[in-house]
């Protein structure tokens, strides 16, 4: 039974006619009995993901290889069935939630390490294996998967290619995106394609592995991934540095990067997010200190002295209060408690998170957070900022009480504000969350019309149905519109 | 844990998960599944849906909410601190109250409840005829780990002909100028291994303390409570609590990992027996300095490659540093960390009896990090580990012994080698 589900739940049941019996049982004979469920416990467990949003998908199946797969989407698309790719659905936009019901397509179990290639330095895996544990099984061998997203412990491959996931190292190493050299992908004609390979150079046809890695399950399913890997840096060094204002730490990016030195992380915290730790625990840091910059570099041991010693130098004349420099691993781990305590001090303020990830150009950090500084005065909110200076990618955290009268709306128009301030800056509204519902509304301020109408014709080409991920990254209204114009 | 609230009363935790998926990294049964409906925050989505009345108490709902080992690991790692594990305590409670007791669960009942039931139930009927079984009496929570079906197949240690409180008085004397030290033994110390028992009531006397060991004691009430049977723990807290009342110890010591996270963490009024604090024998002996008294032992011939494996219910705590720096003061022994040393056995009390597959297939994750220590000794600190463990090594024919941490301790301290 299932009763109106309670707060943002919505019901689905206008596609609960199309997964009938026959459909069923076809499903349980492509899978087996035990991976195909109706079932509301199923159901349930699969309705949502890190947004907190819900919607009740008409069945979950979990799937075991390419093969069923593509006979799964075969199916969805002959019958015209949503079809909703899912890996740990921990993603922040709403991109594994069945808005439009259909088939929870679960592949978590697909989640073997096929291949690590020392000679090569690429590896082969399903889509189902959690990034973390990649990490640490390359890592055994002398090598590096770089792109580590604060999910890595529990979001899969699958995932991270579906959002092309970033991290604090992307300053140095890049985002998911620049690892993948080759998938195996599911259309939604259920045909299987392999786009790339496993050479470091490719210029055969279109880069098609492009075109997948950041569509958001929208293309199709990605069902083998081929990545590649770095040695794994000798040794790390960290270091904290306390400025007197953000813009001495803005401009000690600037100057640390000018320097020639790219640093493996250059994390910040601006004045809200050092008061709100300030409130749950005691910080080590000078009274006057309005922003931290937490900089680690790694290589080989001999040399990472020498480049703390010029960042040190570089920056000093730029409102530095206080320099902290890591002798240990605990001392290094201390640094990073600090940035990472933000996170659970953000609920001393308010019980509602609204978690934004825009970035701008590195140099408009300064402004960007002046003016996130002025809208959160504007409105009476507040708005905490900690994240990745490097690459100028905010996680900019609204934080209100929805129970109170308007706070909704206010909410409303304070996001549209952040995201026009950022597209003003010449910036972007996700840097690494995605579009999925969540931002979906915000895409045009982006994205001219011509832009956005090419992305929407490779999605109608691949798609024709739009039985993939449906309801995803393009605004609804556009959607349903085209939805409407490919009726015959 | 907390065990004495409902699942209405705990809706503010369900409320706190944000459903960021964290958990799925810590869940031992989720590593194994890769299925939602088996981690935290499938449960608590569950559990919600139960509150708001959107699902009924359906066969699936059931099951999943039997797929949890109460280990604890994901509310020690949860970023919003949701005490995941007594939800789902809760939840089971909910099911049994709507649903009545699992078979597994009237066993649990028949076991740790009314003595004099139980008494009457072995004579009358038959039905344990095994020797093991015959050998464990009543209120043991050991009736119902260690049921016929879970025992099928399971590699168990030769039953004690005496158990603990055979070889034991209930008060041995100390220093005048210690406090009286209460031991709380738990039903494994007790019944299965009660040399590891009396090892502990030993080395705390040697240390001084007058140690008082009431044999009214019983279960600590974890099977009771992963039954979903609540108003069992009651019975079994308060009979506890009366135990410890009389004697007027500040402070009761626990060699059961298990014993220790069901008791530590209750209220005073319904937990730690008598209002003391409940103490894990390693946090206390490392306090009362005995890492510096096995320093001053006469060095040994030779030393053996000895491992340690985390029970989920000292990790989860906190208590990983003290087990190990007893072992490392130990002038015959060699301390090896293997790779997932945290990782969980998949005892899970009652979690092995009732999905005895599940349960091997979490413990043998062990064995790729057990086997590269080449360690001849694996140590722990919870009876329920070392069953496991044992059961895990046997199937896999390793040459490694298996023991309490208080073994080697107690070998150490009273001049003999080790293993």
């Amino acid at each position: 039974m299932i009763a109106s589900p309670p707060h943002s739940a919505k019901s689905t049941s206008g596609n609960r006619t199309m997964v009938n019996d026959h459909i069923l049982r076809m499903l349980e004979t492509i899978a087996g009995q035990g991976n195909v469920s109706t079932q509301s416990t199923d159901l349930l467990t699969h309705a949502y993901d890190a947004t907190r949003q819900k919607f009740l998908p008409d069945v979950v199946v979990h799937v075991e290889n390419t093969e069923q797969v593509s006979r799964i989407v075969r199916l969805a698309n002959t019958k015209k069935i949503p079809i909703l790719p899912r890996g740990a659905g921990s993603g922040f936009t709403g991109g594994s939630l069945p808005v439009r019901g259909g088939i929870v397509l679960v592949l978590t179990r697909m989640n073997r390490i096929l291949e690590i290639d020392t000679d090569n330095l690429i590896t082969v895996v399903e889509p189902g294996v959690v990034t973390g544990r990649l990490q640490a099984e390359v890592e055994k061998l002398g090598l590096f998967y770089p792109p580590d997203p604060a999910s890595k412990d529990f979001s899969t491959l699958g995932g991270n290619i579906a959002e092309c996931a970033g991290g604090p190292r992307c300053v140095k190493y890049g985002v998911t995106r620049d690892y993948v050299l080759g998938l195996e992908v599911v259309l939604p004609s259920g045909d299987i394609i392999h786009t790339g390979g496993r050479t470091m150079k490719n210029v055969v046809g279109y880069d098609l592995t492009r075109l997948f890695v950041g569509s958001e399950g929208t293309l199709g399913v990605v069902t083998r991934i081929i990545l590649r890997l770095l040695p794994r840096p000798e040794s790390r060094k960290t270091m904290l540095v306390a400025f007197a204002s953000i813009d001495g730490a803005a401009r000690a990016v600037s100057t640390i990067i000018q320097g020639k030195i790219i640093p493996t992380t250059l994390e910040f915290m601006d004045a809200s997010a050092i008061d709100c730790v300030r409130r749950t625990a005691s910080l080590d840091l000078p009274a006057a200190c309005r922003a931290v910059l937490i900089i680690e570099v790694d290589g080989e041991e001999t040399a990472l002295d020498r480049q703390v010693g010029n960042i040190g130098e570089l920056i000093a004349s730029l409102d530095v209060l206080a320099t902290s420099i890591a002798a240990t691993t605990a001392e290094s781990e201390a640094i990073w408690q600090v940035r990472r305590s933000v996170s659970a001090s953000l609920r001393s303020l308010n019980p509602d998170k609204f978690n934004e990830d825009i970035v701008v150009p590195r140099s408009k950090v300064p402004e960007m957070i002046h003016a996130l500084e002025a809208i959160a005065a504007r409105y009476g909110v507040a708005i905490v900022n900690f994240g990745h200076a490097g690459d100028g990618n905010i996680h900019v955290n609204v934080m209100v009480d929805l129970a109170e009268i308007g706070m909704r709306e206010t909410v409303d128009q304070v996001l549209d504000e952040i995201f026009r301030a950022t597209v003003h800056l010449g910036g972007s509204v996700s840097g690494e969350h995605g579009i999925g519902t969540a931002k979906a509304p915000f895409i045009a301020m982006e994205l001219d019309p011509a832009t956005l109408a090419c992305m929407q014709t490779i999605k109608k080409a691949l798609d024709p149905n739009n039985i993939m991920n449906p309801g995803k990254i393009f605004p609804e209204s556009a959607d349903e519109h085209r939805l409407s114009a490919s009726r015959p | 844990m907390t065990v004495s609230s409902s699942l209405a009363d705990l809706r503010h935790h369900i409320d706190q998960c944000v459903r960021c998926g964290a958990c799925q990294a810590h869940c031992p049964v989720y590593l194994e599944t890769c299925r939602e409906s088996s981690v935290a925050r499938g449960k608590i989505a569950l559990a919600e849906a139960v509150l708001n009345g959107a699902v009924d108490l359906e066969d699936r709902l059931r099951q999943e909410a039997g797929l949890c080992l109460l280990c604890g690991s994901c509310a020690a790692k949860c970023p919003n601190q949701v005490p995941a594990d007594a939800l789902v305590a809760a939840l089971r409670e909910r099911i049994t109250a709507a649903r009545g007791l699992s078979s597994l669960g009237r066993g649990v009942a028949l076991f740790t409840g009314s003595q004099r039931l139980l008494r009457g139930l072995l004579r009358s009927a038959n039905l344990f005829s095994s020797l093991f079984f015959t050998k464990i009496p009543t209120q043991s929570g050991l009736r119902l780990r260690f049921s016929p079906a879970a025992l099928k197949e399971r590699v168990v240690p030769a039953l004690a002909r005496h158990t603990l409180f055979d070889r034991l008085p209930e008060f041995l004397p100390g220093d005048e100028d210690k406090p009286v030290l209460g031991v709380f033994a738990g039903c494994a110390l007790t019944y299965l291994y009660p040399a590891t028992g009396e090892a502990m009531v030993r080395l705390l006397n040697r240390l001084g303390y007058p140690v008082a060991l009431p044999r009214s004691q019983g279960c600590c009430g974890m099977p009771a409570l992963a039954t979903g049977n609540q108003r069992l723990v009651g019975q079994l807290t308060a009979a506890n609590t009366a135990a410890f009342k009389s004697n007027g110890t500040k402070t009761i010591i626990t060699a059961c990992a298990t014993c220790h996270g069901m008791l530590a963490d209750q209220p005073v009024i319904h937990g730690s027996p008598g209002g003391a604090s409940v103490q894990d024998i390693h946090v206390f002996l490392v306090q009362a300095g005995l890492v510096d008294t096995l320093a001053t032992l006469p060095a040994a011939p030779r030393r053996i490659r000895v491992t340690y494996h985390d029970p989920c219910h000292l990790r989860n705590r906190g208590i990983t540093r003290e087990p190990r720096a007893l072992l490392q003061a130990l002038p015959g022994v060699e301390l090896i960390e293997m790779e997932g040393a945290g990782l969980c056995c998949g005892m899970g009390g009652t979690f092995t009896a009732a999905h005895p597959e599940l349960s091997r297939a979490i413990g043998d994750r062990k064995l790729a990090g057990l086997q590269a220590t080449r360690a001849s000794v694996i140590a722990s600190s919870c009876p329920g580990c070392v069953l496991q463990l044992q059961d895990i090594i046997t199937r896999a024919d390793l040459p490694v012994k298996v023991v309490h941490t208080l073994d080697l301790i107690d070998q150490a301290m009273s001049g003999e080698g080790p293993a």
